[in-house]
């Protein structure tokens, strides 16, 4: 009974405990945003000449070029952001399971899940904060969409959606992590899928085998899903797909995670 | 020095007054890891306003013990009630009732003081103002005004251990657990941990902590429990226990390694010290004892460089249950 009426309160509480966390802790942000701030740079102003021939024909090597790639990899660097929120997420999971506070928390008659919800909903605000800043920079640096408020709106809530499942992904990889450094290590593969998907070049460009993998991994539908609402053009079946996958792995991330939370021993 | 009982404190049974009520009730509790055998079939009863002592060497099983009665792990076996609750079957009621304070800090870090006895009245649901007020009321008590905003990470271990015990009570809870609440604390720390403890006691509260130190367990405990591999060996008031032994032990220090092992072997393997080449030889400290002693010594031609005479007390206790005072420390 109290499980149920608490869930709200305490996953309140826990989420002001963690975004105190990250407020005192704001290196980790920082590292977290910066990283696919220098991606976005690095690609654009240093392969997207090149690698954007293709997507501006006529137009050779440069300038417009570099901007048609621009506006392509936008959104595969937004779910790399995500991707990097949910890496970070990981570790204070970890970090937090070799605390004594956690195995206070199991001795009060709180909602038991209170604390992995903090954890998620602190990294969705994280991963959204970070999403902002990188489109404020893509803005900068020419990013022009083309998607109206309700895309926006639309392209937004499909992010948040990904960045809710990658959280609980990550709280599941945090508590099944025997240290720290295993739940830094093992969610960056996350930050490599929009690499190994649509994100950086069209799934079509990519040996067989590769292609495969990139068209069916969860990332792709996400990434197509707002590239097509930020540029104001057709989404098709991609947002269906893509939030399948994030529900899907938000559910069976869940259902490990608490599993986890409940039959772990509390200490180093 | 053991302070009188506040209840008729002789554990199971009284013979006449209203039956005593039980705050923490443990019977036949098992628990292993693995092939390790932990907890062997252990019984605890802890009587309502008391402090019962769990009183044994690292790895005795106080730990995992306190873990069960505090709803962190289920017990192989054994039924386990805390405050009328079964810890089974109502967990969420006995950690209404409790507050648990573990060997090893549950505070949080990046918060300051202030913040984390906040968090506890927010998991408490005390609501905004008497949340408020509770917070101010314990961070006056344990002398936590001044270092309330800083961070926790600044705090020195005493406080660290006050903001702990502070957070643990934030709820009015019934039964505290305290595991080893005055390890690694220098002895100022530890009298104001000693005088809390004691407080909260005044206040019908009941307390069941471990440690490992005798003159703990001798200063605040009204019953001990003495746990060695995983079972109760002796369990009864710090008196009734220093009663078990007819008196206390003699100390015999030799001048080298062979005539301390020499007569190590005449009286049957009396516990050793090799660093200070000294026996400890249990016994009753009186005239005739002694005699026999040094007679016994003299006629297998050992010398003795210096001899002292000690009152038992409850090292002597636990070297007669358990038989191996080595492990055990006694805070300076």
């Amino acid at each position: 009974m109290s499980q149920l009426s608490y869930a709200l309160p305490d996953s309140a509480t826990m989420l002001r405990r963690q975004i105190k966390h990250l407020l005192r802790y704001p290196a980790m942000t920082v590292l977290l945003v910066g990283m696919p701030i220098v991606f976005l740079l690095l690609f654009v102003y240093v392969f997207g000449g090149q690698l954007g021939t293709s997507l501006a024909p006529g137009h050779g090597v440069g300038g417009a070029s570099r901007t048609a790639y621009l506006n392509f990899i936008v959104p595969g660097i937004l779910l790399m952001t995500v991707a990097a929120a949910a890496n970070g997420t990981a570790i204070l999971m970890a970090m937090d399971m070799t605390k004594g506070i956690v195995a206070r928390f199991k001795t009060m008659a709180i909602a038991r899940a209170s604390v992995l919800t903090g954890h998620v909903l602190g990294s969705v605000i994280q991963a959204l904060v970070g999403v902002a800043v990188v489109i404020g920079v893509s803005l900068a640096v020419g990013f022009r969409p083309r998607g109206g408020p309700l895309a926006w709106l639309a392209a937004v809530g499909v992010v948040a959606a990904f960045a809710f499942a990658l959280a609980w992904l990550a709280v599941a990889l945090g508590l099944s992590a025997k240290s720290v450094e295993t739940a830094s290590n093992t969610p960056m593969v996350l930050t490599l899928l929009p690499f190994l998907g649509s994100g950086f070049v069209t799934t079509a460009s990519l040996p067989a085998g590769l292609r495969q993998f990139a068209q069916y991994q969860p990332f792709t539908p996400v990434t197509d899903t707002v590239r097509g609402l930020l540029r104001g053009g057709a989404v098709g079946s991609h947002a269906v797909v893509g939030l399948a996958w994030s529900a899907g792995i938000a559910l069976v991330s869940y259902l490990w995670a608490t599993r986890l939370y409940d039959h772990r021993r509390v200490g180093a | 020095m053991a302070q009188a009982p506040i209840s008729s404190g002789s554990g199971a049974a009284t013979l006449d007054g209203p039956p005593p009520t039980y705050a923490v009730e443990a019977r036949g509790v098992r628990m292993a890891f693995g092939d390790t055998v932990v907890l062997d079939d252990v019984d605890l009863l802890v009587e309502e306003g008391t402090v019962f002592a769990l009183l044994g060497p690292n790895g005795a099983g106080k730990t995992t013990m306190v873990d069960i009665l505090a709803t962190l792990l289920e017990p192989d076996a054994g039924a386990v009630r805390v405050a009328g609750h079964d810890v089974a079957s109502d967990a969420d009621g006995v950690r209404h009732a409790i507050g648990v304070t573990g060997q090893f800090s549950a505070v949080d870090d990046l918060l300051t003081g202030e913040e984390n006895l906040r968090l506890m009245a927010d998991l408490r649901h005390l609501g905004r103002i008497p949340g408020r007020e509770r917070v101010r009321d314990l961070l006056g008590r344990f002398g936590l005004e001044e270092a309330a905003q800083k961070p926790v990470a600044t705090y020195s271990g005493g406080m660290r251990r006050r903001l702990d015990l502070a957070m643990t009570l934030v709820g009015d809870p019934r039964v505290i657990f305290l595991d080893e609440p005055t390890t690694g604390l220098d002895p100022r720390s530890r009298r104001t941990m000693w005088d809390i403890i004691r407080e909260l006691v005044t206040d019908g509260v009941t307390v069941v902590l471990t440690t490992q130190y005798l003159d703990e367990a001798d200063e605040l405990a009204h019953r001990i429990g003495i746990l060695d591999g995983g079972r109760i060996v002796a369990e009864g008031s710090p008196n009734e226990l220093k009663r078990r032994l007819p008196g206390g032990h003699v100390e015999l220090r030799f001048s080298d390694h062979d005539a301390m092992d020499a007569a190590s072997v005449l009286l049957d393997g009396a516990p050793a010290d090799a660093e200070t080449l000294t026996l400890q030889v249990p016994g009753d400290a009186s005239v005739a004892f002694v005699r026999d002693l040094l007679n016994k010594l003299d006629g297998a031609g050992i010398g003795v460089e210096a001899l002292s005479i000690h009152e038992a007390d409850l090292d002597d206790v636990f070297f007669a249950l358990t038989g191996h005072p080595t492990h055990l420390e006694v805070q300076p």
